[in-house]
């Protein structure tokens, strides 16, 4: 999605030049749809909340919980939209595959065709995850895009890249950090963010 | 309750976890999922992820039938880039349309 690169507001009131042809095709379909009585603005409107205040922190709930239940980790990491649907968190028509960081595998994901993401459950992707610095590099010097990040992974442990390229969603379950013993499932979620579900940080306490 | 599995029946297939394959080098015209940095490189199958529409068909409006088995390929990156300069045990894993992947 190449109109999705540049580093911008997406509201197009702050926007600059003409919208792109995927622009103007997007919302094109959004006035049919409204028109036809597929759809109502007021349930766009919704939905973008939804994308921006409720879905990010989705995620967070959910691996926090992983990290103190050892069972759900298990449900989680054998099917994930079957277990994010124990939390009533439908993942629609994703599919979700949730890779374990160790101490011996680091994971971290990109989409290199476009920016697939599990949206239903960390929100939109941030504006450095579509872009092609991100997609082109990350497959092919993760260590070096991973320093960018403040993320050192010594060379003994694999650096494992997942490319969210067809049907499946990612997201990584990163290690619990030490000093967070006797915490909360609250106060985990907090240290819990979208980079390190990601992939290119870790949770720090 | 119980709820339907993420992953789609897929009975009939090629390939299992652990077989070596290798991406077929073609160049089609068209929409196509396979990236072409893994295109002839080989790999192993990490694990077999469904049986989904094709989406060769499904992006000019065809309905996507029969449904193409989809697989999780993980590849050496010293594999995919002959000059990788990190660690000899990196990987890469990403989903390959068994239509695109021969055995190696």
């Amino acid at each position: 999605m190449k109109h999705h690169d540049h580093d911008h507001s997406h509201d197009r009131s702050f926007d600059d030049g003409p919208p792109s042809e995927h622009e103007i095709m997007s919302r094109a379909m959004q006035e049919l749809l409204e028109a036809k009585g597929v759809i109502t603005a007021e349930q766009l409107r919704r939905r973008m909340e939804q994308f921006d205040a409720e879905f990010p922190q989705r995620g967070a709930r959910v691996i926090a919980h992983a990290w103190v239940d050892a069972d759900f980790r298990r449900r989680l990491v054998a099917d994930g939209k079957r277990a994010c649907a124990e939390w009533g968190i439908d993942l629609e028509a994703d599919r979700l595959i949730a890779v374990e960081n160790t101490a011996l595998v680091h994971n971290v994901i990109v989409c290199t065709l476009c920016s697939c993401y599990p949206r239903a459950l960390l929100g939109m992707p941030p504006t450095w995850y579509k872009s092609e610095n991100y997609r082109r590099r990350v497959v092919r010097e993760p260590r070096a895009v991973l320093r960018e990040f403040g993320t050192v992974i010594p060379d003994d442990v694999e650096v494992r890249v997942h490319d969210s390229n067809a049907d499946m969603r990612y997201v990584v379950v990163p290690m619990r950090p030490a000093g967070t013993d006797g915490w909360s499932e609250e106060q985990l979620a907090a240290i819990i963010t979208r980079d390190a579900l990601v992939g290119v940080t870790v949770p720090k306490p | 309750m119980t709820l339907p599995s993420a992953y789609t029946e897929t009975r009939a297939r090629r390939f299992n976890v652990g077989e070596r394959v290798r991406v077929k080098l073609a160049f089609p015209p068209g929409h196509r999922r396979t990236p072409a940095y893994v295109r002839g490189k080989s790999g192993v199958i990490e694990r077999v992820c469904g049986a989904f529409a094709n989406p060769e068909e499904l992006a000019y409006g065809f309905d996507g039938e029969p449904k193409r088995v989809l697989y999780r390929v993980r590849f050496r990156q010293r594999e995919l880039w002959p000059d990788y300069a990190g660690a000899e045990g990196d990987h890469l894993e990403l989903e390959i349309y068994e239509h695109w992947l021969e055995a190696a």
